[in-house]
């Protein structure tokens, strides 16, 4: 496909050479210039705002987690603990979450209508229902292009815990697909051993120069791609460091714990702490049909430690007014406990929990009913939470990237953010 | 039950179904076989009068009741559980209260049993720990030597012996007059990772010996390919006691689900108590032979099981809200 860049404006001029010469530039739209409304886009700028998910795989149950309903008929054996906020109870599963929870807020009341593993985890990243032959950027890609800042080289959109490059950005491009890593710097991130820096640089000067002049006249969204991938990977070369957990003083590792979710957890602070807008951290796995209890007590128990360790230090560092937090999952867990002592999937009312940015801290906002069968208060669903989302690290969610002089929607346009959880 | 009714596993039949109507969990009969006792789902436990079937009905914990123990005597009952505490009754009181009230573990209390003439008491729990306690309940000493949750306990019927299994399908046997442990099984078949899932899985779900003293059962599960899906298979290992090395593993020959308790009949033979994704069982073994010689598919999937002191009788707890019990012998004519 040939790409429409040929006309040598001096617009297109003008983004090759950014990007070439600092990445930090879009070559097709930039960064928050992106955004179609420039207030916005400089207030964004002015302040770095970052998101950090983390993915509870499989479907955290929330009654064992931030919805708890003991001693009913759905309840299961844990009980449920105060927390930092008066009146706010979670399951005893998460004590040291429970410290921190005025810092953070609970959405009790999420209707996805959806107990599909794969659509789950499309309608909670995407923000919208998954359609045949339609492609939505992930709200990873929408917070690497929408916070993205001039100075920062580093990639955008991180996913730690497994994958590598995704496909994820849609319209957006491929500078703003995810890079997954596996809780170490990237695979072959370091210079090669037979190769000086001085020698390295002057083949990167050479490659770009060679570049350049097949650009001139043969340039396609192809070779855009690999220039761009090609430039991306050169960039997180030298910053490899930001992705050494090895770097942190042992008093942070024991603070987040041996688990591999911990080091990832120390992680995803280093990055976030260097600018990256998006990291999201996978913690595997809640799918749990059978023996619920035991399975959330393993994953919780080791959730428990890394995630409060991260919370706090993101409080600590002065970081969490400008850092989203969310946990989510494609769904919560059936209220019903089945005959192998599981829960099995269910859309129908389950809960996220949020801090950080411009999140209300200390918030409920929703309710299910006794024993967590169903929403009895302000329901919500993925495409509100999108929003909310975005609404919380200062994007205009109603708003529209400018993709090729057309206006896409950031976020569902039949949604809205929950207002009331945003400052 | 006829006095003159013997052993035959091959015609064991459901004698009752006593139905309590949620969902149960684990079960025991107290030694003088008067009562079996019960917990469920519901946070009630339940005394049935074994001879009529009535049930009294109570609540007391603050979670799901997981394991049952009674003073030698009988005249004691100990319940505990999801609460961390073990509650303490008087095992035939009309209405049951409770005589004392004891925070035993940092998280649930899996597993209970009480020594034969001292009736000094072991607990088992999430915290990695196992506590002797006095008759009382006073505390005696803690046990420190499992590196994850503590699933069963056992005291040697003749032995200053303890053994207690974990998660990770270790048994620690202990001195229990020194609390020193002596040796640790190695019943790891019990147990695995799976990496995909990123879970543990297993565990020893119970322990009991042979009458003659000679070989140790540990139970629980194999063959684990899908943990969070519940394909998995019973799995019975028998240990040599005086050597502590396995001498055979004991399949459950095609039953899905997870071997929950095990315990030897008066003729030697192994009765195991099984429930998952392939429904409940009663599968019966002979030590010395690994294949089943026999199984019993129960109406519910099986949550627990608990055999009457007379030997020729099992309750079974299922999801259905039924106990079920099954006589060991021939049907009355």
């Amino acid at each position: 496909m040939k790409a429409g860049y040929a006309c040598q404006s001096p617009e297109h001029t003008l983004a090759r050479r950014q990007f070439l010469g600092s990445v930090a530039g879009g070559f097709v739209v930039g960064g928050l210039g992106a955004l179609t409304n420039p207030a916005v886009a400089a207030a964004l700028e002015r302040k770095q705002m970052r998101v950090l998910v983390m993915f509870m795989s499989g479907g955290l149950s929330q009654l064992e987690s931030w919805d708890p309903k003991p001693k009913t008929d759905t309840g299961g054996p844990f009980r449920s603990i105060p927390t930092a906020v008066p009146g706010m109870h979670i399951s005893e599963l998460l004590p040291q979450t429970a410290v921190h929870m005025d810092k953070l807020s609970l959405i009790r009341s999420i209707d996805t209508k959806n107990g599909d593993h794969g659509k789950g985890r499309y309608q909670m990243t995407f923000g919208r229902n998954q359609m045949p032959g339609v492609a939505y950027p992930h709200l990873g890609a929408v917070c690497a292009k929408g916070l993205e800042r001039a100075d920062n080289p580093l990639p955008g959109h991180i996913k730690i815990g497994g994958g590598s490059r995704g496909t994820d950005s849609a319209y957006l491009g491929p500078k703003y697909a995810s890079i997954g890593i596996n809780g170490k710097p990237p695979a072959n991130s370091s210079r090669a051993s037979n190769l000086t820096e001085d020698i390295d640089i002057l083949r990167n000067k050479f490659r770009q120069k060679a570049n350049e002049r097949f650009a001139q006249l043969r340039r396609t969204a192809e070779t855009d791609v690999y220039t761009q991938s090609f430039e991306q990977a050169r960039q997180l070369m030298e910053r490899r460091d930001v992705f050494d957990v090895e770097k942190e003083p042992g008093s942070e590792k024991e603070r987040y714990g041996d688990s591999q979710l911990g080091k990832h957890c120390l992680m995803a602070r280093r990055l976030l702490e260097n600018g990256i807008p998006f990291v999201q951290v996978s913690h595997s796995n809640y799918d749990t049909h059978n023996e619920n209890f035991n399975f959330h007590l393993e994953q919780l128990g080791e959730f428990d430690r890394a995630f409060s360790a991260l919370v706090g230090d993101l409080h600590e560092r002065g970081m969490l007014e400008t850092t989203l937090v969310v946990v989510m999952s494609e769904f919560g867990r059936t209220p019903k406990i089945n005959a192998r002592y599981g829960r099995d999937h269910w859309g129908k009312a389950w809960s996220v929990c949020v801090g950080g940015a411009k999140i209300q801290p200390g918030a409920i906002i929703g309710a299910t009913n006794a024993n967590g069968t169903e929403v009895s208060e302000r329901s919500v669903e993925h495409g509100d939470l999108f929003h909310t989302y975005l609404s919380a690290v200062g994007m205009e969610s109603n708003g529209s990237f400018d993709i090729g002089g057309r206006d896409m929607p950031i976020a569902d346009p039949s949604r809205g953010p929950i207002s009331e959880l945003i400052s | 039950m006829p006095a003159t009714m013997s052993l035959d596993a091959k015609l064991t039949h459901v004698l009752h179904e006593w139905k309590h109507g949620k969902p149960m969990v684990a079960c025991r009969f107290d030694p003088l076989g008067r009562f079996l006792f019960s917990s469920s789902e519901d946070y009630t436990l339940q005394r049935w009068n074994v001879d009529s079937g009535e049930k009294t009905a109570w609540e007391a914990h603050d979670s799901w009741v997981r394991d049952f123990a009674f003073s030698p005597d009988g005249q004691v009952c100990i319940s505990a559980g999801c609460d961390d505490r073990m509650i303490f009754w008087n095992t035939a009181d009309e209405k049951p209260a409770p005589v004392r009230t004891v925070v035993a573990h940092k998280g649930w209390v899996r597993a209970l049993d009480v020594q034969q003439g001292t009736g000094l008491i072991a607990s088992g729990g999430n915290d990695n720990l196992v506590k002797l306690w006095s008759a009382d309940g006073e505390p005696v000493q803690e046990l420190a030597g499992h590196a994850n949750n503590v699933y069963s306990v056992f005291f040697h019927p003749t032995e200053d012996v303890l053994l207690s299994g974990d998660l990770a399908g270790v048994v620690n046997q202990w001195e229990v007059s020194t609390g020193k442990l002596v040796r640790s099984l190695e019943a790891k078949d019990l147990h695995s990772y799976n990496k995909g899932q990123q879970v543990n899985y297993g565990g020893v779900r119970d322990i009991s010996l042979s009458p003659d003293g000679k070989v140790l059962a540990c139970t629980g599960l194999h063959k684990a390919t899908n943990p969070l899906g519940a394909v998995n298979e019973p799995l019975v290992l028998l240990f040599d006691w005086a050597k502590g090395e396995k001498i055979r593993s004991q399949p459950a020959d095609g039953v899905k689900g997870i071997g929950w308790r095990t315990k030897f009949l008066a003729d030697g033979s192994e009765v195991c108590g099984t429930g998952g994704s392939g429904g409940g069982y009663l599968v019966f073994f002979t030590p010395g032979e690994e294949k089943p010689f026999h199984k019993l598919k129960l109406k519910d999937t099986v949550r627990d099981m608990a055999l009457h002191p007379k030997g020729l009788l099992v309750a079974t707890t299922h999801y259905d809200g039924h106990i079920r019990l099954c006589q060991l012998t021939a049907k009355k004519a």
